[in-house]
């Protein structure tokens, strides 16, 4: 049987995936998204098939999703579904007892209720304002200029953490300045900053209902201070995949089996996809 | 099967009314709509005076019956958004110093006036009165503004709200009877101020017959929500609706209002009778809730259009119709009295289908075969889309239905994210989708 793919063309990195005909991932990548939407995603592609020694002209690549904000831009691809379905189905493929996804990406923060199989049964998003998601330790990064990698582990050091007030992503770097100048401590701002971010997650969360388990997925759930201050809010342990980053993408390589596998036994029902 | 296919099999199958019927709603509507902004341009050169009113409890009935003009300046205001325009007229008065958060509609208004009503529909008049309801807090403090610009009379009607949810009261209890003589001091206050203003003595068999205008065009509006019950549904109650809802504002007690909405029922009822939908494949009956997006208004239409999800009722044609979608009809014996019971029957509806939707919204699920509600929040109107968050849990729980929460603005394109837009759009779609994959499962 072929194989599948999923390209997640999100806002600020694209990812991709192939797995095989057991769902196993055999081949991933992640790069910038940069300018050229469509080439970001022809790339991703490229690196995934290499990654997993796939040689199309050989193996073959049965169906490709395209998924994220650029999915219309993956002209290769056979169809498109949104990353809201595709975290929903990544996630419960990774952990089967999850009923609610989390997913915080560069732009975007995701509340999503699943069903056991993976189907959405109701999401909510943020608005218009990159509040509450990756955008916003994007700005505290500059502001202290401090390695978006190392937010998480520094804010973890902290047992007195600042409040950040504002919701807004540019006011907040002003606010960090402000609590510089006041004194304190980077780490308390951080936790500040991961606890100001969590609290607008969890609003979007309680919109759909928390229901246990959870999974938290995204770019931002390989950040571990984020990861706490959730688990904080909410009271109980998340689940967080190594594959976080690349939920959609598999969310959309699994429905992309799903087309390879319909087609073999037509009068099977799956997929979501338009 | 498509109304497309629907309208073709119906001309092959002998049904010859088809050609002349068919879409004449909409035609007729986008005509009178024109007429009416060429009589406003007109009017000052022909020294007529204007009533500035609102979507509602316009009154018309009683501001024609003293020749006055009804300008609507939330209908102006999506005009200009519908056209392209509103940001530049949004730039006016944000530079005047009107606050980014303000009403979208306000700041178009306020813009217009600067402009002295240079409006792309034509030249909006001056006001000589304004009168309005307290059906939207907005209203009092706009028309606050004109008072200063125009050094006008303004008019607030106090119209009496429902006390809680479900708890409306009808002819023959005591509190409503309070309640309409409440309303109908006001009218009769009214009349002095608007003697004043025309310099005409107040005619009750003229104003009797505006009535009997708008009650034609009540029972008609009532007859056409009701019709989309048909499947496939007879029109789109966001994109047909809001021509529906430009004549009944616009036309309420005239003659071609009445006349408008009779010969619409007539064109619905043969659609019904003919199995002719719009003009889009219907796959998901949908209700939206709030107001349209109208900065980018086809294309939002075509984001559930290319889905096969079709609008088969609205909120919107509830309140912005001032509650004309009950039917109310007045007593022409008693004019006066009939009136006051009607302003408060129908506006008391329009803050109900804003603040108390969600039973409606449920009690439609079964007739109207509803799929799905998209409750549509609007950034610069915080009456309409305060508690849809609320609204759409309390729906969710009592109707199998799926959901959706969109954040945009009628008016500032500023505020209105296609992209975003577009995502929860496809999101819901893809919901929706399950759930139907899931009751054949189950069946």
């Amino acid at each position: 049987m072929p194989y599948a793919a999923g390209v997640d063309v999100g806002s600020t990195q694209t990812k991709a995936i192939i797995i095989d005909e057991d769902l196993r991932i055999v081949g991933r990548a992640l790069i910038d998204t940069g300018a050229n939407v469509t080439i970001a995603a022809e790339r991703a592609y490229e690196l995934a098939l290499a990654d997993g020694d796939i040689h199309e002209e050989k193996e073959g690549v049965g169906f490709i999703v395209g998924t994220g904000y650029g999915r219309y831009k993956v002209t290769f691809g056979d169809t498109q579904t949104t990353e809201i379905s595709c975290h929903g189905r990544g996630a419960v493929h990774m952990f089967p007892d999850t009923r609610t996804v989390l997913d915080m990406g560069g732009q975007d923060t995701k509340a999503i209720k699943v069903s056991p199989n993976g189907e959405i049964l109701d999401f909510s998003m943020n608005d218009k304002c990159a509040a509450g998601t990756g955008r916003f330790l994007g700005g505290a990064s500059a502001a202290l200029e401090i390695p978006l990698d190392d937010l998480g582990p520094t804010a973890l050091r902290s047992d007195k953490p600042v409040k950040i007030s504002t919701t807004c992503t540019v006011f907040a770097e002003s606010e960090i300045l402000s609590w510089l100048g006041k004194g304190k401590k980077v780490e308390d701002i951080l936790l500040g900053v991961h606890q100001s971010v969590a609290q607008r997650a969890l609003g979007l969360l309680r919109r759909v209902g928390i229901e246990r388990e959870v999974a938290f997925t995204g770019g931002v759930a390989k950040n571990i201070g984020m990861v706490k201050a959730i688990e904080d809010l909410l009271g109980f342990p998340v689940h967080v995949s190594e594959e976080s980053h690349y939920m959609g993408a598999l969310g959309a390589a699994l429905f992309a089996m799903d087309h390879i596998k319909s087609r073999q036994s037509p009068t099977k029902l799956t997929g979501v996809t338009a | 099967m498509s109304s497309e296919q629907s309208v073709n099999q119906s001309a092959s199958t002998g049904h010859d009314g088809a050609d002349s019927i068919v879409g004449r709603g909409n035609k007729e509507g986008n005509r009178l709509f024109r007429e009416w902004y060429k009589e406003l341009t007109t009017s000052e050169e022909r020294g007529e005076k204007s009533a500035y009113v609102f979507v509602m409890g316009s009154l018309a009935e009683l501001l024609r019956s003293f020749d006055l003009h009804t300008v609507f300046p939330e209908i102006n205001g999506l005009q200009t958004a519908v056209r392209h325009v509103s940001e530049s007229y949004i730039a006016d008065a944000e530079d005047y110093g009107y606050a980014s958060d303000v009403c979208g509609y306000v700041k178009a208004d306020v813009g217009l006036q600067m402009r002295h009503g240079e409006h792309p529909m034509g030249r909006i008049p001056r006001p000589a009165v304004a009168v309005y309801t307290n059906a939207c807090n907005t209203y009092i403090k706009w028309a606050e503004i004109w008072e200063r610009m125009y050094n006008i009379p303004i008019f607030t009607l106090d119209v009496p709200g429902t006390r809680a949810e479900g708890k409306q009261t009808w002819r023959g209890n005591e509190d409503f009877e309070n309640d309409r003589l409440y309303v109908e001091g006001q009218l009769r206050e009214l009349i002095n101020v608007l003697e004043g203003v025309t310099g005409k003595r107040f005619d009750i068999d003229k104003l009797r017959e505006n009535m009997d205008y708008a009650n034609r065009l009540s029972v008609g509006f009532k007859r056409v929500v009701e019709l989309n019950k048909a499947v496939p549904a007879l029109y789109n109650a966001v994109t047909d609706g809001t021509v529906y809802l430009g004549v009944a504002n616009g036309f309420r007690g005239r003659k071609e209002g009445a006349e408008y909405f009779e010969d619409l029922v007539e064109e619905l009822e043969y659609k019904a009778a003919n199995g002719i939908g719009t003009l889009h494949e219907e796959k998901y009956r949908l209700v939206f809730v709030g107001v349209p997006c109208y900065p980018i208004f086809r294309r939002f239409g075509e984001m559930f259009s290319e889905w096969g999800g079709e609008f088969v009722g609205s909120s919107y044609l509830w309140f912005a119709s001032g509650g004309t979608n009950t039917g109310f009809e007045y007593d022409l014996d008693n004019p006066l009295e009939s009136l006051a019971e009607g302003v408060l029957i129908t506006v008391r509806d329009a803050m109900d289908s804003m603040f108390y939707s969600d039973k409606m919204l449920v009690d439609m699920v079964g007739p109207y075969g509803i799929d799905g509600v998209v409750y549509h929040a609007i950034k610069s109107c915080r009456t309409v889309s305060t508690g849809l968050a609320d609204n759409r849990l309390a729906v969710m729980k009592d109707a199998d239905v799926g959901t959706l929460l969109l954040d945009s603005d009628h008016m500032d394109p500023r505020v209105v994210s296609e992209a975003q837009l577009k995502n929860r759009v496809d999101a819901f779609f893809e919901g929706l989708a399950t759930r139907k994959l899931m009751a054949a499962r189950a069946s």
